[in-house]
Parts: structure tokens; sequence; C-alpha cells
């Protein structure tokens, strides 16, 4: 039982940037703009957020921070793939070098540790909230363990990105701007038609990619660890993409997939140098590279159709 | 946005003497293309206006204007005796003015209703917009005859049906006056019947409509009165009743154009091109024909009518060897070539098959190529341009400009690309390929898509001379007329399947409408000879 509990909440903590990213993405290519840059806004905005932190020693200025990388690594997205008209995903890409390159080169010339940030103490980290009644219900069996150590004892942007799920799928399926979100990836022409600016749209919906990549870059240097290191986003975003698609787009099964890919990263530090019955003890690096095979799987085949957003990846043109 | 219907609030006596729209010395230029010169146009209110043209008269950038995709570079908009300036659509929209536009701008994966709000959603939660669509899109539905499941997505809804939600979007944002955009390409006859009962009900309730069409029949039979573009300019406007077919051609065209194909009888002989039991499947797997049966011989033109996407491209694609075929035979001069690995196109060229096909930008043509290029593209390893890794450019060339005397390609410059060519031009150079190649038999789908009405005939005339050289043709139109023009049998596709088959001579169209709504009609007697 406390086995599980520990991978548990394990795959929670691990899963958590990847839940913001995915539904980052989500809004994103909802909109029509393929964002394969998530991984250089998560890697932007965890530097981002460490640096701040670290400067200021306040984590809630860490985050903003954070939020205003993202905000513009999406600006620039925006600008080439709405105003130009460029190829997104040469943008994406692009932005993802910027990132790689920029957060090691800035690091090293004002920490010079490397690359990496200070360690951040006190108020310039998220630390892990206890619900109440958790003390009180610890002992209780099942509830207790459940409660007290699984659900509770996270920090704040871990509840959030739960919490931005059911918000995301009332937003999609109940409102305007959902209706109007989802009508821009599939056929802007219908908008623009319609009288309304399918540039603006886009740019709003960058905008929430950019809130909530931002809180999930924030989450990897102030939360899960204690400071920036380099890399620290290691391929989050593309995983975060993969559980979109494997999700069809949609905000309850993008939990689901995240959460998977979570619970095998759990398993993966969980199984590290630990001897299986048959196999014997399994190498640490073919367990790291178990999330990376499986979204190869699931993408090659598994995941049936998956049909994009239509108007996904195709910069909107007036025509004739 | 205030939905209540005008009509109430209006006079209806002032009905028929009012002006709706009036378009003054407009003008609009794309870089050196005058699309616009001096338009000038009146549209009364409660009528239906039929605009005509050719491509590229400027018909389409006219409404454009008016509905606020385009500015004009100079002259003036008066909409309701009001001078008004209409910067974009919400502009247009604002104005009363709602478009139906040819390639719907619909959301495939969206329910109806959550297309009708789109864009007039009256706040930020989605449910009371919902719940006043749903009655309001009743109420239309009972005055006009606008029914449509509202809450069915749109991709499983028929074309007719689609363009019905297009008319109802309009409506529902209160528009007065509709612009129709080629509206009838898409639909059966009998939808397209149905159109214009639901367009006469509108005009009776006081609405003003404008209906763009190339297709002189629709504005006799709908319109009021008719305006005649060409070349960026308004010729002339017309009461409908006061004029006819050839004259509208005339004036469309600037010259005399013979709106029927004047042909022999025909002189079939052995049967070259036969099919038995043809299943094809298309990308997905779903069976698109359904055991195919059908014959056509030396001399004789082999109409294949009905809706498009009722297996017309499969049949196309499976007889160009393009598109495997799952079980049954094609019989080309006697030889079994039905292609069960789809790589024998450029066999089947070789043995006397020459395909025209139906989207000449999309299979036709490549439109960054220049003229030359494409006009021996698919016959470019012949003998004759050159053997071995070298192209022989200069046979090539001289290949490109016999086609372009004789088939009268205008530019008549072989080193154009061939993206700068009309519609009708870029036919015609796909034609001269690959009637030049003097092939037995001669497939052809919707030769005279998007073409000018002078083009029509000179490409009608061209398929009529391979017929009379004693080859047999393959016709698939989606345009009755046409089939039936050219045709000297008349089959029907139906959901894959041949439901009946007649003669062009005798048929009428109200036969082949049922036929090609899938209404077997019991009196085909040539059932049995195709199963």
């Amino acid at each position: 039982m406390e086995d599980i509990i520990s991978i548990l909440i394990t795959t929670i903590r691990v899963s958590t940037p990847l839940i913001l990213a995915c539904l980052a993405g989500l809004y994103s290519e909802r909109a029509g703009i393929v964002d394969i840059g998530l991984e250089g806004k998560l890697l932007g905005s965890a530097f981002g957020a460490a640096v701040v932190a670290s400067v200021t020693g306040n984590v809630w200025l860490g985050l903003l921070a954070g939020i205003g990388v993202s905000m513009m690594f999406s600006a620039v997205h925006g600008l080439a793939s709405i105003n130009f008209r460029g190829n997104q995903i040469i943008s994406g890409v692009a932005l993802n070098f910027l990132a790689s390159g920029l957060t090691v080169f800035l690091g090293a010339a004002w920490f010079g540790r490397g690359g990496n940030t200070p360690p951040l103490t006190g108020d310039a980290r998220f630390y892990g909230i206890r619900l109440p009644f958790a003390q009180e219900v610890s002992g209780v069996p099942i509830i207790g363990p459940i409660y007290s150590g699984l659900l509770s004892g996270h920090t704040i942007l871990t509840y959030l990105a739960f919490l931005a799920v059911p918000l995301t799928a009332w937003v999609l399926w109940r409102t305007r701007f959902g209706l109007r979100l989802r009508a821009v990836g599939e056929n802007p022409k219908a908008l623009d038609t319609a009288g309304m600016s399918v540039s603006w749209l886009r740019y709003k919906a960058l905008m929430i990619t950019a809130v909530l990549v931002g809180m999930g870059g924030a989450y990897l240097s102030t939360a899960q660890a204690a400071s920036f290191s380099r890399e620290m986003s290691s391929g989050r975003g593309y995983i975060a993409l993969a559980a979109l698609i494997f999700a069809k787009w949609k905000p309850y099964p993008a939990l689901g997939a995240c959460l998977l890919f979570g619970f095998l990263e759990a398993m993966q530090y969980r199984l590290q140098g630990v001897d299986l019955p048959l196999i014997g003890r399994v190498p640490t690096q073919a367990m790291q590279a178990l999330p990376y095979v499986l979204t190869i799987l699931l993408l090659a085949g598994f995941v049936g159709r998956a049909i994009a957003p239509k108007a996904a990846g195709q910069p909107y043109v007036k025509e004739r | 946005m205030d939905t209540t219907p005008d009509h109430a609030q209006r006079p209806s006596s002032a009905a028929g003497a009012s002006l709706a729209i009036e378009l003054k010395k407009i003008n609009k230029s794309f870089g050196s293309v005058h699309a616009n010169r001096d338009i000038d146009l009146a549209v009364r209110r409660g009528t239906v206006h039929g605009i005509v043209g050719e491509n590229g008269a400027g018909k389409s950038t006219l409404m454009s204007i008016l509905y606020g995709f385009y500015h004009a570079d100079s002259g003036e908009i008066v909409v309701g005796g009001k001078p008004v300036t209409i910067h974009n659509s919400s502009d247009a929209l604002a104005l009363g003015i709602g478009m139906v536009h040819q390639h719907f701008m619909l959301v495939d994966n969206f329910t109806v209703l959550e297309n009708v709000i789109l864009g007039a959603e009256d706040s930020a939660l989605l449910k009371p917009s919902v719940d006043k669509a749903r009655r309001e899109l009743q109420r239309l539905a009972s005055d006009y005859g606008l029914n449509v499941p509202v809450d069915a997505l749109i991709e499983d809804l028929s074309v007719g049906q689609q363009q019905r939600v297009e008319i109802l979007k309009a409506l529902y944002r209160g528009a007065d006056i509709l612009i129709l955009d080629e509206p009838t390409g898409v639909l059966t006859p009998a939808e397209a019947d149905h159109l214009f009962e639901v367009l006469k009900t509108l005009r009776d309730e006081g609405k003003t409509i404008i209906l763009i069409t190339h297709k002189l029949r629709e504005i006799m039979a709908i319109t009021d009165m008719v305006s005649v573009m060409r070349q960026g300019q308004m010729v002339e406007t017309l009461e409908t009743a006061k004029t006819n077919p050839e004259q509208l051609a005339e004036l469309m065209v600037g010259r005399r154009v013979l709106l029927r194909v004047e042909k022999d009888e025909a002189k079939p002989g052995d049967v070259l091109l036969d099919v038995t039991d043809l299943v094809v499947a298309d990308d997905m797997g779903t069976e698109r024909l359904k055991g195919v049966t059908l014959s056509v011989r030396a001399g004789e033109i082999l109409g294949v009518a009905g809706v498009a996407g009722n297996g017309q491209s499969e049949l196309l694609e499976a007889l160009a060897g393009m598109r495997a075929s799952k079980s049954g035979t094609i019989r080309l001069n006697g030889e079994d070539v039905t292609a069960h690995h789809p790589d024998s196109a450029a066999t089947l060229r070789r043995k006397g098959l020459a395909h025209v096909p139906e989207d000449r930008l999309r299979m036709g043509l490549v439109t960054n190529f220049y003229e030359w290029e494409n006009s021996i593209l698919g016959y470019h390893d012949y003998d004759k341009y050159g053997s071995g890794l070298m192209l022989d450019v200069k046979a090539a060339r001289a290949e490109a400009q016999r086609h372009i005397e004789k088939f009268d390609i205008r530019p008549a410059n072989a080193d154009l690309k061939t993206a700068n060519f009309s519609g009708g031009n870029q036919q015609k150079i796909v034609l001269a390929r690959e009637m030049e190649r003097d092939p037995d038999v001669l497939i052809v789908g919707q030769p005279t898509r998007g073409v000018d009405i002078g083009a029509i005939e000179f490409i009608h005339n061209q398929i009529i001379k391979m017929r009379d050289a004693g080859k047999a043709i393959l016709l698939v139109s989606v345009e009755l007329d046409e089939i039936r023009s050219l045709s000297d049998r008349i089959v029907v596709l139906f959901d894959g399947e041949v439901v009946g088959e007649a003669d062009p001579a005798t048929a009428d169209e109200g036969e082949l409408g049922l036929l090609m709504a899938g209404v077997k009609s019991d009196t085909t007697p040539k059932r049995e000879a195709t199963t």
C-alpha cells in the first residue's frame, strides 16, 4: 500500500508540469496554432522563474517572471505564425533552440554555476500545502493515506493544474470564447465571414497558452526542484504534445494521458536498481527511456486516428 | 443582435419600388488587373436579382466588396437609401447583408445550432444563445420551409442541408439582403428546385436576393432582373422576362455562342472499354463503388451522371489505373487491365487509354511548371522526348507549341508558368495533352468545371470530334446539361451503383433527377443488363 501511494504521489508531482503544458498546447492547437515550442517555453519560464525567485527571494515574482518569459516566446511565435504566416513548426523549433541556448548562456553569465541557478530557499520556492484535517484523518485506514498522503501536501501549482482541467472543459464547451476558439482551429473562414478577427482570437489563445506553460515551467524550477539546471525540461514539452495528440485535443483525456506518462516516469524512478523477478536488474537507462518509448508506441498506432483541428498549422490567409 | 424580422416593420407597398442596394462607380484593382471598372448596380427591394458573367468577370469581387471582404478603390455603396462604408463582414451583417458562399463557411464538426450562433452569440455563456437559436430556427423553418435537424453535426448533413444552414445563418443574423454565390453547383436538381422555392418564399416575404451564377437556365427560372458582367465591367441590366439565354450568353462572352452542341448520330463500333462488377474502396476503406458494370463502344460517348460524391471520383481513378479495385474487371480492347496494384496508370496510357482528371489542379497539372512541361507530363519518358537520362527539350517545346495552336491556348507562350493561365486554358492544356496522343479510350472527368462559356463550346466540340474519329469516350460530369448535350447514352451513378440508364434524346430532366436522388425507376429496362 505504501509503495503504491508513494508511486502515485510521485506520479502527481511529475504529471503537474505535463498537465499544464498539455493544456497550454490544447488552447493553442484548438485555435489552429501548432506549438512545438512548448518545450522551449517550459525551459525558458523555468529559468525566468528561478532567476527572479532567486534574486528577489519571492517565489510569486518568480512565477510572474516565468509567465512573462513564455508570454514573450508566445508573442514571437504569434508574430511569426499569425502576422507573418510563417511555418509554425519552424518558428517553434527556433524558439526551442533559443531557449536551450539562452538559458545556459545567461545562467552562466549571471551566476557562473555552469548554467544552473543558485539553490532556492525559504520564500523563494513553492512548498506543499497541507489540506484541512490532513493531520486528523491520517490515521484512518485507506482514507488516511489517500487524503493525507496522496491528495494533501502538493504545491498550489499542482492544485491549479488539476483545476485547470475541468475549467478548460467548461470554457471549451460552455462559453462563447470556447465556441470561437474551436471554430478558429477548424475553419477560420467561418469566423472571418461572420465578422470576427481570426488573428486576435489566435493571440488570445496564445496568451492562455503562455500563462499555463509559464506555470508549468515555474513548477519545474521552484516547486519540483529548488533551482534551475540546464535542460531541465528534458523533453516534457514534447511529451505534453504527444499526450495532447493521444488525448485527441480533449481536456479530460489529456489529464489521463499526462497521468499515464507521469506514472511511467514515477515507475522509472521507483524501479531503478530494483531486481525484477525473471528479468533481473534492468539498466537505469532502459527505465529512463520508458516514457519516450511509450510516446512512440502510442503515436505510432495505438491511438487510432487522431484527427487534429483541421486548420492547425495553417496560417490564415484571406483568399481570392 | 436583434433578429426580429425587419419585414414586419417595413411598409409592404414600398416593396417593389425602393432600392435595397445601389452601387455607384465601383472600382477595384489587384495589381495590374482591373477587376471592377466603374460598376453601377441597382437592386430593387423584394426582388431576385441575378448577376451573370464568365469566370474572372468580376462578379465575386463585386460581391466581396459589398460583403466587406474587400474595399473598393473608389465608388459609393448605398444601402436602403443611405450611403455607407463597409469595412468588414460585421458591418455588412449590421446593414442586413448576408452571404451564402459557394464554399460553405461552416465548421464541419459543430452542430447546426453551434454554427448558426457562431459570431452571433448574445452572452459569454452559450446556453441562452443556443436556446434562443433553437426557437428562432423553428420559426424560420416553418416560415420558409428551411428544415434542418438542428442538433446534427454539419459533416453528417447532405450538401443541400448544409446550404440551408448557411441561409439560416444569414437569416438568424437578421439579413434582409441575401447574396448567394453559385448556390446550385453542388445540388441535385431536386435540391436546386427546393432552393428556388425557398428563395421565392423569401422574396415574397420582402427579402432581397442577389444570385450569382453562370447557369443561364437558373437566371431564366428564378430571377426578376439580371445584370451581365464582362471583363470587370457591367455590360447590361435587363428584365429577365424580356431577355433569353442566347442574348445573355452573347452579352457575357461578347460574341455569338452556340449553347447547344451540334453533333451527328453516333456510329457505335466494338466495345473498347468494358467494366464488370467493379468494386472500389476509398482511402478510408469505405466501398464507394459497389459492383458497377458498364461498357463504352468505339464512336460513342457514355455519360455518367450523378451528384458529386456518389462514386464518380473512384470510378475515374480506378479506370485510369490510379486506384486498386477490390473486385471486378476492367477490360481495355478486350485485355484485362484491372488495377490490382495502383501503379498501372502509365501502363494504361501506353495501352491506349487517356485520362483527363476531374481536378486539373490536383491531378492534371503541376501549376508551378512551365506550360511546355505540363504538356508532356505523363508522357515525358516516351522516346520522342529523348531516351536515357536527357530530356529532348526542343521536341517537348515543339509538341507544346502544336497544342497551343491546335487548341487555341492563350496566352500562346509555352514558357509561362501554368499557374498564370486561366482555368479554361489550363483545362485545354490537359485536354490537348491527352487527346493528342490519339488514344482509343478517353475518360474525362468534369471537362468544363470552372471554364468559361467560350472555352466550354470549344472543349465540347473537341470531345465530339474525338467521338466522330471512332474513340470510346467516358464522360463524368456533375453538370446534367453537359451530360445530356454530349452523351449518346447516360448512366446514373448513385451511392456507388448504376441506378439507371437513359437515352439523352428522350430522357427528361425530372426522370434523371429522380435517378440522381437514388429513386430507382421500375421502368428502367437496362437494369438487368447492368447486373
